[in-house]
């Protein structure tokens, strides 16, 4: 769908091939002293290359979502674009005026009072001085602040200045508008005003740039997406795909880490303990993160120090808030363990769990329950997908089934 | 939408740069910053401006009481007082602003690092900030010359000129240091010691007149002999010396213009360069 606005519009912003890297001096070199006192030590750079050869087109009146995981090159993007940094090599070219700011309340003082600072923050933003002042009252109404007019910021709390900063955006006059992770701010109703003024903003055919970690903005108001991922684009293309690709490479690849409580709990009883625990997907790899739906397999490797007979083995899943989501029973294995056995645990687990994240602890026990070994908090467990609310997402169907009409049609001739 | 509403052309974005994003907004920007600095300097104090009044008189008081009471030396000139006080305010505006301008390019880490507008709005707004100090303590410098019998005179219109020639020497100090101490901090500390070493080598006690022979070479490199000697002849005293008579050569005036040539154009030079990678080396 996106490539067919593509081909119709005019192009706002055309990136092609570029590169950005920065020369981080491993030993800083700062003073003069220094630099006199070791004058042929050549200065050792470490060179990071953020941006490496990025193109991408977004045509006019297009609401463009930026995604990727910290790091990735997002910001760097928006500050060659915003005429912050410059471009190593590679071509950047944009059509109109572009907002110069790529954080809300950058020039803010806190010192000022809201008007002040309003005015301040208004020219920055290109206004003319005459102009601000003239908006001045939309942008506190729209910020709910009338009565905290002569205020000074410091006294604000951190949600009424970022409303503040919203509203000075709002009132910009750019054509493109570029904003980083905006949307998580204030209130839910602040929140959802800030949406519509996107929207509003959108439909008046401003280009806009949502750099965001929150992929259901990004699926509900993009129109375009690209993914960036270290410093390439991973993806472009149409958001829900970005979405998933993004939610893919965040979690699907995250290997497990040394478990956190091996050295706490790893030793184990006398009679035995649990090795090691981890997750793997259906595909027998092992993961951290899963799709919502996709079955997760916990496995455990078991190791016997004395006999153990039918030792049994039960697991815990939590969620990040502690709340107990799911408790596997004991399950009584049916081999006995001679010191010195080692066995490997399968379980697999139908997944109907939230978007979340959780964490699954394990047990092992003699038979009759008496435990020999219990590894709480063993490791993590991430799901990703479309969020709801509620603790699962369950399987479930619906249907309608009309009542005749008839004892109500009576009762109301009576 | 109407035909008027033609989509812009695509244009080359090049970077961050000293200049550049628009000369309405860079000279809002300039001025309304400088405006803020002026009020935040003084906010939150009982006084307020009266500080920026204070500080030079105190220290008029101070060195006038050492100079004509314990040295006995300043007493030998006509209106040492007021040739005292005006030097000193005009000297006060090239130490406070450089002074200042050092580390601001630093300490607008925020906006540098986050906003794109022309680099040279900071060291500027710092100068302009200077300025209107200068400006309405020069005011309260004419008022008590008047009360005391120095003035008016019609030369003091020319007085402008001399702060125009002041203000290009301290904005093309304020561009150099502002961008060098991005790379090297020590600038600052340099730069205090300077500042420290040009107020005694500079007309600003004395009068041109006592400057012996052996220090003569200060006539021809340090631009404050003619800044304070003509700013003398204009305000104060009509009959001393000028520069090219103290200096016995119209090198007198001829080299210390060079300097601030020299000074303005390296100032700039070294800010423009500089500037588009500013953000990166914070």
């Amino acid at each position: 769908m996106w490539v067919r606005a593509v081909a119709e519009r005019p192009i706002a912003i055309e990136v092609e091939d570029l590169h950005k890297s920065f020369r981080m001096p491993s030993h800083r070199v700062s003073t003069i002293k220094e630099r006199a006192v070791h004058p042929f030590t050549p200065i050792e750079y470490t060179t990071l290359y953020a941006l490496r050869g990025i193109s991408f087109r977004i045509a006019k009146g297009e609401f463009m979502g930026i995604a990727g995981r910290n790091g990735s090159g997002k910001t760097t993007l928006l500050k060659l674009l915003a005429s912050i940094y410059r471009a190593d090599r590679g071509r950047l070219r944009v059509a109109g005026a572009l907002a110069p700011l790529i954080e809300l309340g950058v020039g803010f003082n806190n010192n000022l009072t809201a008007r002040e600072n309003v005015l301040l923050n208004g020219v920055m933003m290109g206004l003319t001085p005459r102009e601000a002042r003239r908006r001045f009252d939309t942008i506190i109404e729209f910020a709910e602040l009338e009565e905290f007019v002569e205020m000074q910021l410091k006294n604000y709390s951190s949600g009424m200045s970022v409303r503040l900063a919203f509203s000075v955006m709002a009132q910009s006059d750019a054509d493109v508008l570029m904003v980083d992770e905006v949307l998580a701010v204030g209130d839910a109703s602040f929140a959802q005003k800030c949406t519509d003024t996107f929207l509003r903003l959108h439909k008046e055919g401003r280009t806009i740039i949502l750099v965001t970690h929150v992929m259901e903005n990004l699926r509900s108001l993009c129109d375009h997406a690209i993914l960036i991922e270290d410093g390439v684009i991973e993806l472009d293309g149409d958001p829900a795909d970005v979405a998933n690709r993004y939610l893919e490479i965040n979690f699907a690849d995250r290997r497990p880490g040394p478990t956190p409580s091996a050295s706490a709990d790893g030793a184990g009883g006398v009679v035995g303990r649990i090795a090691e625990v981890w997750l793997e997907n259906s595909e027998g790899e092992r993961s951290l993160g899963f799709q919502h739906g996709s079955p997760i397999r916990v496995v455990a490797v078991i190791e016997a120090k004395q006999a153990i007979e039918r030792p049994g083995f039960g697991f815990e899943i939590r969620s990040s808030s502690d709340v107990p989501v799911f408790a596997a029973p004991s399950q009584e294995l049916t081999d006995s363990l001679e010191p010195g056995d080692r066995v490997t645990f399968r379980a697999t687990v139908a997944n109907p769990l939230q978007p979340g994240s959780y964490v699954i602890s394990c047990g092992l026990a003699q038979t009759g329950g008496k435990p020999i070994h219990w590894r709480p908090r063993v490791t993590e467990l991430v799901v990703w997908g479309r969020p709801q609310s509620g603790v699962v997402k369950l399987d479930w169907t619906w249907e309608l089934e009309r009542q005749p009409r008839t004892s109500a049609v009576e009762s109301a001739r009576e | 939408m109407t035909p008027a509403a033609q989509p812009a052309a695509l244009q080359d974005v090049r970077g961050p740069s000293a200049l550049g994003g628009g000369t309405g907004r860079f000279f809002t920007l300039t001025w309304l910053l400088s405006v803020t600095e002026f009020k935040l300097n003084y906010f939150g104090t009982v006084f307020g401006y009266l500080w920026s009044l204070i500080r030079p008189l105190a220290l008029f008081a101070v060195l006038y009481t050492v100079f004509t009471r314990v040295v006995r030396f300043g007493g030998e000139f006509e209106h040492y007082a007021q040739l005292l006080l005006l030097n000193l305010t005009l000297y006060s505006l090239f130490s406070e602003a450089t002074t200042r301008a050092v580390r601001s390019v630093v300490t607008s880490e925020n906006i540098v690092r986050k906003m794109q507008f022309p680099r040279l709005v900071i060291p500027l707004s710092i100068v302009t900030t200077g300025l209107l100090n200068l400006g309405l303590n020069l005011i309260m410098v004419l008022v008590f010359f008047t009360a005391t019998g120095v003035g008016p005179k019609a030369t003091w219109l020319a007085l402008p000129l001399i702060v125009a020639v002041l203000v290009a020497l301290t904005t093309g100090v304020s561009l150099l240091l502002s961008a060098l101490f991005v790379r090297f901090r020590d600038v600052f500390q340099i730069w205090s010691l300077v500042v420290l070493v040009l107020f005694y080598g500079s007309p600003v006690l004395y009068p041109v007149e006592v400057i012996p022979d052996g220090m003569r070479f200060v006539f021809f490199v340090n631009p404050f002999v003619p800044l304070l000697e003509e700013s003398r002849r204009l305000v104060v005293d009509p009959t001393a010396p000028s520069v090219v008579d103290a200096a016995g050569s119209v090198f007198g005036i001829i080299g210390p213009a060079m300097v601030v040539l020299t000074v303005c154009a390296v100032g700039l030079w070294t800010f423009v360069r500089a500037a588009p990678r500013v953000a990166e080396e914070l």
